[in-house]
């Protein structure tokens, strides 16, 4: 299969601190690859230099085989390449409807000219998003809460309104952040369903950050785990689990936290 | 009724002229502190600055004026707001986004914008010299004398030309503010952006972008500020002095970041402003014979003199950190 991101000899220090240290791994297209590793690992500082947050210092990376080194986030968004925060981020004075309302780019009613000489083209195309939004909404076990500003809403649904901001427009890869910290054990079940679902149905690429091991397990495969700053091993769920060094690195002192 | 007249002039007119100058220029300083999240110093000298450029230009072309029948000065001001654009996205290239890109804390941009301050007022010295000018080079200023339609009105209600074009263009620039921030592409994301940075650059909006238009309209709506002000009055170098309090009263006590309520904190400071300095005596006079001794034969009555104006926003401005800290409308997000 071919391969959606290519990470390529990656470096990135913080000040004297080596976080990424020559990482090289890639995730296949249509896969839900997960990415564990121990705190510190790096996981978080990758994710942000895939997603054009953080500049690094020497290396590569691809999307789809075109070259994405350092290039802005709004540009990776445009190429299909979404992400969410590993503390939920929202435009806090909107809705929660509006918030994924806000996601399609180029809308008509966003120009000040159409919004006067095109009213009907307007509201049309607003109907359109609304129609959608509600549907995400739903989708994500919102709609109850869809005119609270999102700002007001709890942690987890913060959370889930971030996986809702993916679903608004049409991704190649999403990467999610600790998408299950926060969520209770309910919501997580449908989730993951929705996760699944899009990565079936709309052809969805995930690469996962997660902490919760039941959830890697129902979720990822392969699985990826970083160990200060580099790929140790990578392969199925039951692999990595039986892996000693893994166990080693990884599980050893932390086992009863993340089992 | 000639008092009801007086009254006019110097309060409901100067008031509404001070006004309208501290709106536009708290408008520029709100929206840079709700896109990039500091207090920027060196805002008032981008209006003296515009102010200059226009003086420049007027007596560089003293006749262009004529043709259009408006002031010469008016008449360069788009050509002077496209100049303080240009300042203000090149100050924003060379001084800040270097900061910026550092992840500096906001109070290093503050210092490094009260540095621009001292850099631009050295500038403009040096070019424009230290004493006041006016900038009707070859032409006059208009007042007009608006007569009442009233038995016993005897003083009619003046008003100047620049004060005329004060007023229209600072109604033009609420309207066309509003436009812009609530139909448009551009303003849509400038809201987002002040809200959550992060999130709307993952959401796909060029946040560099968003920079540079915040500068030029900052810039534009400067230079408009800082010239009718000059108009109003005469031009000096050291204007930004006497607007910097005024401007960043206005913008916390409307709510920083929020545009509409710095308009309000604008007119609140400066009616606040010329009634403290207004001599109420003058409305006391038709009732002198029924007023005790004291209060009719006072000459003065104004709360604070002229030359101690300035203390007005201050007092206005620790009130309202006092009673209502986040301003009369709630700030921080466009």
């Amino acid at each position: 299969m071919a391969s959606m991101i290519d990470v390529r000899h990656v470096n990135k220090a913080f000040g004297g601190l080596k976080v990424i240290n020559d990482c090289s791994l890639s995730v296949e297209a249509g896969s839900i690859t997960g990415l564990i590793g121990p705190n510190g690992a790096g996981k978080s500082t990758l994710f942000n230099i895939i997603a054009g947050a953080l500049p690094l210092d020497s290396g590569q990376v691809l999307l789809e085989g075109e070259e994405i080194t350092n290039r802005p986030a709004n540009e990776l968004f445009h190429k299909g390449l979404l992400r969410t925060f590993q503390i939920a981020h929202e435009f806090s004075h909107l809705t929660a409807l509006e918030n994924l309302m806000m996601v399609p780019p180029a809308q008509a009613g966003e120009n000040l000219f159409n919004a006067w000489l095109k009213p009907g083209r307007v509201r049309h195309e607003e109907e359109e998003v609304r129609r959608r939004a509600l549907e995400v909404i739903d989708f994500i076990g919102l709609r109850h809460v869809r005119n609270e500003l999102a700002g007001n809403l709890s942690g987890g649904q913060k959370k889930l309104l971030e996986l809702g901001r993916t679903m608004m427009t049409d991704a190649r890869v999403v990467l999610l952040d600790e998408i299950a910290a926060g969520v209770n054990r309910t919501l997580l079940g449908d989730l993951v369903e929705n996760i699944e679902r899009l990565n079936r149905e709309m052809g969805y690429t995930f690469l996962v950050i997660e902490h919760d091991m039941d959830m890697i397990a129902r979720l990822c495969d392969p699985v990826i785990v970083l160990a200060q700053g580099s790929v140790m091993v990578e392969g199925t769920i039951e692999e990595i689990q039986n892996n000693p060094e893994v166990i080693e690195a990884y599980f050893g002192a932390t086992h009863d936290a993340t089992a | 009724m000639n008092e009801f007249v007086f009254f006019l002039n110097y309060v409901v007119v100067a008031g509404s002229v001070t006004g309208s100058i501290y709106a536009i220029g708290a408008v520029g300083v709100t929206l840079v502190f709700s896109i990039m999240r500091f207090a920027h110093f060196a805002h008032a000298d981008m209006m003296t600055f515009g102010a200059f450029t226009v003086l420049l230009l007027t007596t560089a072309f003293p006749g262009a004026g004529a043709a259009l029948g408006l002031p010469t000065a008016v008449v360069m001001l788009p050509l002077a707001m496209l100049l303080t654009a240009a300042l203000a996205v090149g100050i924003d290239k060379a001084f800040y986004k270097p900061l910026r890109a550092h992840g500096v804390k906001p109070i290093v941009m503050v210092i490094a914008s009260l540095g621009v301050t001292l850099m631009l007022q050295g500038l403009i010295r040096l070019f424009a010299g230290t004493s006041g000018q006016s900038l009707y080079v070859d032409d006059r200023k208009e007042i007009f004398r608006l007569a009442l339609p009233f038995e016993g009105a005897r003083a009619p209600i003046v008003i100047t030309e620049p004060q005329v074009i004060l007023f229209v263009l600072t109604l033009v620039c609420v309207v066309g503010l509003h436009l812009f921030l609530s139909r448009s592409r551009l303003g849509k994301a400038m809201r987002a952006m002040s809200d959550n940075p992060d999130l709307a650059r993952a959401s796909g909006i060029n946040t560099n972008l968003i920079v540079a238009v915040t500068w030029v309209i900052v810039g534009g709506l400067a230079a408009i500020a800082g010239t009718l002000l000059s108009l109003d009055v005469t031009f000096k170098p050291d204007l930004s002095f006497f607007l910097l309090l005024p401007i960043f009263a206005a913008a916390i006590v409307g709510g920083v970041g929020h545009p509409f309520g710095a308009i309000a904190g604008g007119f609140v400071v400066g009616f606040a402003e010329t009634l403290a300095v207004f001599n109420w005596s003058v409305l006391l006079r038709p009732f002198r014979d029924s007023l005790p001794e004291w209060l009719a034969s006072a000459d003065n009555l104004a709360f604070v003199g002229t030359e101690y104006k300035i203390v007005v926003p201050f007092v206005l401005l620790v009130a309202i950190l006092v009673w209502r800290p986040t301003g009369i409308f709630k700030g921080k997000v466009i």
